[in-house]
């Protein structure tokens, strides 16, 4: 399996207050249960990224509970409202336990 | 075998498909509607306020560009806590479920999305005063999503 890699694209500077978008994807095959091995017949068990959530200074900004329907390399685009800097925190979960964390700093000023 | 279509199974065939349809829509999928009753809980759902923006024909399912936003301050009462995106034509309708807070500024999210075939993308948000609102969008799929 290829590795797999977190990407994040996060505003290095903002303004206090300022909502800023942000952009994540994970590298990741999103096996979705339904396709079966050309080979034997058999259905490729299921193994997808199930769970996001991004944070800030700790606090939890924005969560996704993630399914079988979201596309290989699951892509995620939300808002931050920028209170101070801080340190933006992303983590992903997988089906077999796998956890992948990201972090950025937003400098405001 | 060839097939008599007179005028009397035309009118039957189209009085059903009206009927079909009629009944279709609002109830669609069952799957899709035990998905909302199972978010919305008691609350009754009303329609409108989210805005679902998707490509109107999607050439490739593996890959459909989705976006939900709901108009809020996000402050106060006036909040959105979360939005469950549902797709009815594909194996599970379950897709996604974006939980916001306060420091997200807006409720307002995107994500690409699998679809398996023309179907209906179905959004449900749910407000922290408890009311819930649903709205969907139709996209036409050209090669379906869902692989051999």
């Amino acid at each position: 399996m290829a590795k797999i890699k977190p990407r994040v694209k996060v505003p290095k500077k903002a303004e206090a207050g300022e909502i800023v978008t942000i952009k994540t994807l994970i590298s990741h095959p999103m096996e979705s249960g339904q396709r079966k091995d050309k080979k034997t017949g058999e259905i490729i068990p299921q193994d997808i990224v199930n769970y996001f959530k991004a944070t800030f200074n700790g606090e939890t900004v924005f969560e996704t509970d993630i399914d079988a329907a979201v596309s290989t390399n699951p892509y995620i685009e939300f808002t931050l409202k920028v209170p101070e800097s801080g340190t933006v925190g992303f983590l992903w979960k997988t089906d077999n336990d796998g956890e992948f964390e990201a972090e950025k700093k937003i400098k405001v000023g | 075998m060839t097939m008599q279509l007179t005028r009397r199974d035309a009118l039957v065939f189209t009085v059903a498909g009206v009927a079909a349809a009629t009944v279709g829509l609002p109830a669609m999928a069952k799957g899709v509607d035990d998905a909302i009753s199972a978010f919305a809980g008691d609350a009754k759902v009303g329609s409108g306020k989210i805005t679902v923006t998707a490509p109107e024909i999607a050439e490739n399912g593996n890959s459909v560009p989705i976006e939900v936003s709901v108009e809020s301050a996000m402050e106060g009462d006036d909040m959105v806590e979360e939005i469950m995106i549902l797709a009815d034509g594909n194996p599970n309708p379950g897709v996604a479920t974006f939980k916001f807070s306060t420091l997200s500024g807006e409720a307002s999210a995107s994500t690409r999305i699998r679809l398996a075939k023309t179907q209906n993308v179905v959004a449900v948000a749910k407000m922290k005063d408890g009311s819930v609102y649903s709205a969907s969008r139709e996209v036409k799929v050209t090669i379906g999503g869902c692989g051999g």
